[in-house]
């Protein structure tokens, strides 16, 4: 299982990084997407995985490690999620707007001199 | 008044005034000035009111607690030599603001000036009076920084501003190497509190660490000072006007390193090191200044020379190790503020009423301004040493000291007096200069303007001034004897040496120096006269050793060619390059941990694999390269593959017992791909193999490299996260969490409990920046400008519309009138239903998945959903939706919630609940964390409907453009 999750997280990193390499600015932009779910993954998975056990109380009781998985990377992806959506938005209108005031959507806002 | 009151009011009644007259209006010039005058006279008031209890010998303290484990306090400390010297800044800080109220011009805006001299006495009271060392360090660059905007002044002039921040530059580079002194001084005697250090002098001259906090402290001290060889930033800070420079670059701010160096002199002087670091320097910048003074050609230059020469011999007093020494330097320190601030301000007078400071245009003006004349020809003596002046006496005890003086080297001795009494001589030459040269000779000609007395209340400053030099130098002992006794003492403590001030000590040798050094010097100067009058500007031979040009190569040096050519050989504007060795240097920094730490494998044993698991991830991982691949050329089918990867993500977490994340993971893809789809019109038209392919195919290599370095970072992150996986995570918080949540939180979804109650404040600034980056994305896109190969009407709808206008039948637009008919009546069924949904999981969040954010992207898709399918213009016309409100209403909302808390005395965001018996429904937790959930849910909605509608109106507006283009031009053709 942890295998199976580490490969994944691992060739997400892998296209993520390849398109944050890329000289178009929509590359790029799926290669941040790319490497937000790994790296949402990855801080999740630093609670360790546990099947059929989500952090969820009977009414009125006090919780504990071996029967729930780890709120706390929980409770940190939540957020990071929501976040990484405004931040791929505020990326988008600035590629956008870069292109219509440079006329290319190369990353640098010009393109390569050959 | 308690000693902490006073002490407190010294120091703020400035900044407070400096306030005050900043906010002044330009034209207030009394007003300003009367302030200024007021908040000084009362300040030395309360210096005055100090006095009986210095004169005790006692010291006035008062402590603030600030980082009490740093050691760090806000002291303030007044002692005899502090109160001499807040005594002098605040005395002479009075006389400065009378003169400078006739000084300054109309069209000058004097509020400002005399806002920044205010502060600049603060600044300077906070020095003398800091009992820490670090604090010392604090306002001693808050002296540079309030000199610099005083030399700034004028700053429509390049003089001004050069001058301004050379004086910046230099000063504060040495406030710098002070600061590392002091800390190093405070390391070694393991506290910053100055009367701490003081007791420690023994143990801190025998640290291995002495010499170089001595040589930092010393750097700090000899550029404000300006010793050489950091002396040529004072000429050039004579930009300033007039009243600044008799007050900053002579009476005090340059004083400001002598006081440090007399008020550290217990704990670092005695040495040898000190003696020729110290002494050195104040021996050449006492005979080199002197020497350039009498070359100066302007006024103020050449008194800015002259006040070089007398810092070095302050500065060499101080260096000779001797107690008596201690005394003459302080007693020289009043001395040349009263004679050097008096002829400053003379200067100024000569400037006002003349129009020029050049010495070779002046002349005779004693005709035409006798008594300024007489007040300068007395100030002058006084700073040449004539007997029964101030500046006599000290001199008088500058000699003795330099003939008993216990140097290291036998021959400094020899060469000690003969070089003081050069430096006499050409001292005597300057100031005759000076008067001969102004005041004297035939009645000057073709002058800038006629000359006259000035204004009787502008001279009244230097009235004072040249009277204290008077009375000082015919009864010393009567008039500054006592004042001097206790400054000297509280630096000396109990063993104060025995010294007479008296006019008359016999026929002695020093008189006899004295003497010679008046015919030397007045020979000199009647020598010197031809040169004088046709000669250069600066004095003969070390004229080209100009500090200033060497000073200017260096900042240029530094600050250009350098950075130019370290730019060049270290940096890149472009992005990949940098980007490529931030993830290299990732790399190598986690191989090379994993490499020298070593890494073994966990502790725990992987589960057993789920086939069903392995066969999501198969598809996962087809999708991610399967984006990577297509993202160039296949926009659209690089999206739906993210999609995909998002998909499995989601899954990913429902089976790992996350359902919260699951929830909000399938949520947010859903606005993401909305929100990407939206972004994919205003890109550029890309085909591959199309538009010269061959340029675009860049070289092997580079994209080998790129795939190296990717797989290297998913391998890395693979073995990352398997190791961390199969370790017993650390459980402290999560065990805190887990087991706190009901009984403290009052929810049983802990993860929503964490967010909303635990750590709400981070959930607040989360949110906070959430409504930050929507702000600025509707910022961005209210000055949209497309790329002009996108503005044109997409190519569906071009053929959409040739066809409507091709059949007569149809009307343009019809097309797309029936479009999507029953999903678009489904979906405006579906609202209230997904509404109602959103508040289910809003509600539901404490206790079940769910909460505030995924409720928010609920309620933001049901509104999505109606601009999708009805258009913009249909949904707004039903559906008026004020997403900056939401954001707003969200914000306070959760802001208040943590504010009631105070009202309460409880801590921000403390959460509060309690089970509420409702009628019909039953018992139900209520709970002041489900009002601040609220707020996360009104923000979210705002924020993602703020995006996703702002980036949709833009295809609306570039045709309500055109549109309003084309009403324009109808309407000019019917005119």
């Amino acid at each position: 299982m942890e295998l199976i999750v580490a490969l994944g997280i691992g060739v997400l990193t892998g296209s993520g990084v390849w398109l944050l390499l890329r000289p178009r600015t929509f590359q790029v932009i799926i290669g941040l997407s790319l490497l937000s779910y790994a790296v949402n993954l990855f801080i999740f998975s630093t609670g360790g995985l546990k099947t059929g056990q989500p952090p969820i109380l009977p009414p009125g009781g006090e919780g504990n490690l071996l029967e729930y998985a780890d709120p706390l990377p929980q409770a940190l992806v939540l957020t990071a999620i929501v976040i990484s959506f405004a931040t791929t938005a505020l990326f988008l209108v600035v590629l956008l707007a870069a292109r219509g005031l440079t006329g290319t959507d190369h990353v640098d806002g010009r393109e390569r001199e050959r | 008044m308690t000693e902490t009151a006073l002490l407190l009011m010294l120091v703020a009644l400035p900044f407070v005034g400096a306030a005050i007259a900043g906010v002044l209006p330009t034209q207030a010039r009394l007003a300003a000035a009367r302030l200024a005058g007021v908040v000084a006279l009362s300040s030395l008031a309360l210096v005055w009111a100090a006095y009986p209890t210095v004169s005790e010998n006692e010291v006035l303290r008062t402590e603030f607690e600030w980082i009490a484990t740093l050691g760090l306090s806000f002291k303030l400390r007044m002692d005899g030599f502090a109160w001499l010297f807040a005594g002098l800044v605040y005395g002479i800080g009075s006389l400065v603001v009378v003169y400078a109220r006739y000084y300054m011009a109309e069209e000058d805006p004097v509020p400002r000036f005399f806002a920044f001299l205010l502060a600049f006495m603060g600044a300077m009271t906070g020095l003398v009076l800091s009992g820490n060392l670090i604090q010392i360090a604090f306002f001693w660059e808050l002296t540079s920084l309030f000199s610099f905007l005083l030399i700034g002044y004028w700053h429509h002039t390049p003089a001004a501003r050069d001058g301004a921040r050379m004086a910046l530059t230099v000063t504060a580079t040495g406030g710098l190497c002070l600061l590392a002194g002091m800390l190093l001084l405070g390391q070694m005697a393991g506290s910053y509190d100055l009367d701490t250090v003081l007791a420690a002098g023994p143990q801190i001259r025998s640290h291995a660490l002495y010499l170089p906090a001595l040589v930092l402290i010393l750097l700090g001290a000899l550029t404000k000072s300006a010793q050489f060889p950091f002396h040529f930033w004072l000429p050039h800070a004579m930009a300033a006007p007039t009243p600044v420079s008799a007050y900053l670059h002579s009476a005090t701010l340059v004083k400001a390193g002598v006081f440090l160096m007399a008020r550290l002199w217990p704990v670092l002087a005695g040495t040898d090191a000190w003696f020729w670091l110290v002494g050195t320097a104040g021996l050449v910048t006492l005979v080199l200044g002197a020497y350039v003074a009498i070359f100066q050609n302007d006024l103020k230059g050449l008194l800015a020379y002259s006040t070089i020469s007398h810092l070095g011999l302050i500065t060499l007093l101080l260096g000779l190790n001797s107690d008596l020494a201690m005394v003459a330097a302080i007693f020289h320190v009043m001395n040349h503020a009263t004679f050097k601030a008096s002829l400053f301000m003379a200067a100024g007078i000569i400037d006002h009423e003349t129009g020029t400071r050049d010495i070779r245009r002046l002349s005779g003006l004693n005709r035409t301004m006798p008594f300024t004349g007489r007040l300068a020809l007395v100030a002058a003596a006084a700073m040449a040493g004539v007997p029964l002046l101030n500046g006599f006496i000290s001199k008088e005890m500058f000699f003795e000291e330099a003939l008993t003086a216990q140097a290291p080297l036998p021959a400094m001795l020899a060469a000690l007096p003969l070089l003081a009494m050069v430096a006499s001589a050409f001292s005597v030459a300057y100031s005759l200069r000076f008067i001969h040269g102004t005041f004297f000779g035939p009645d000057p000609v073709d002058l800038p303007r006629k000359p006259h007395e000035p204004a009787a209340w502008m001279r009244f400053p230097v009235e004072i001034l040249v009277l204290a030099c008077i009375m000082v130098g015919v009864l010393p002992a009567a008039t500054i004897g006592p004042y001097l006794d206790i400054a000297a003492r509280s630096v000396l403590g109990s063993e104060m040496p025995y010294y007479s001030l008296a006019v008359w000590h016999g026929f002695n040798l020093p008189l006899v120096m004295s003497l010679i050094a008046l015919a030397a010097g007045t020979g000199l100067y009647l020598g010197l006269q031809n040169r004088l009058r046709n000669g250069p500007d600066g004095p003969p031979v070390i004229r080209r050793f100009e500090g200033r040009r060497i000073f200017e190569r260096a900042m240029v040096t530094l600050s250009w060619r350098l950075a130019r050519s370290g730019e060049r050989v270290l940096g890149t504007r472009r992005l990949q390059p940098q980007l490529r060795s931030i993830l290299l240097l990732a790399l190598v920094a986690g191989g090379g941990a994993a490499l020298a730490r070593g890494v073994g494998p966990g502790n725990l044993a992987p589960q057993g694999v789920d086939p069903v698991i392995a066969l999501v991830w198969l598809v996962g991982a087809a999708c991610a390269v399967g984006a990577a691949w297509q993202a160039k050329y296949h926009r659209l089918a690089a999206l739906i593959l993210v999609g995909g990867v998002g998909l499995v993500v989601c899954v990913t977490f429902v089976w790992f017992s996350a359902p919260d994340l699951a929830l909000t993971q399938l949520l947010v893809e859903i606005v993401t791909t909305v929100l990407l789809l939206l972004g994919l019109r205003w890109l550029p038209k890309r085909f591959e193999g199309v538009r010269g392919e061959a340029a675009e195919v860049v070289s092997l290599a580079r994209r080998l490299r790129d795939l190296g370095l990717a797989v290297g970072a998913g391998l890395g992150m693979s073995g990352l996260a398997y190791l961390v996986m199969t370790r017993t995570p650390p459980d402290l918080l999560a065990r805190h969490f887990l087991e706190r949540a009901y009984t403290e939180g009052g929810g049983t979804n802990v993860v929503n409990v964490i967010l909303v109650d635990f750590r709400g404040f981070d959930t607040l600034g989360e949110i906070v920046v959430l409504g930050a980056v929507a702000l600025t994305v509707y910022a961005l896109l209210r000055r949209f400008r497309p790329a002009p190969d996108s503005v044109e009407v997409p190519e569906q709808q071009r053929v959409q519309a040739a066809f409507d206008a091709a059949h007569p039948a149809r009307h343009e637009g019809a097309t797309v009138d029936d479009w999507l008919l029953v999903p678009s009546v489904v979906t405006r069924l579906l609202f209230p239903l997904i509404a109602v949904v959103a508040v289910y999981l809003l509600l539901r969040g404490h206790n079940m998945p769910g909460g505030g954010f995924a409720a928010g992207i609920t309620a933001s898709i049901a509104i999505i959903l109606q601009y999708m399918i009805g258009g913009a213009q249909w949904t707004e016309n039903q559906l008026r939706v004020l997403p900056l409100r939401w954001i707003g209403t969200g914000l306070l909302l959760a802001g208040l919630t943590g504010l009631a808390a105070w009202a309460f005395g409880r801590p921000f965001l403390t959460s509060y609940y309690a089970y509420a018996d409702i009628p019909v429904i039953g018992r139900v937790p209520m709970s002041s964390a489900l009002a601040f959930d609220i707020g996360v849910f009104a923000l979210v909605v705002g924020a993602v409907v703020l995006m996703l509608i702002a980036l949709a109106h833009q295809s609306v507006r570039g045709q309500r453009v055109e549109d309003a283009r084309a009403a324009r031009t109808a309407a000019s053709e019917a005119l």
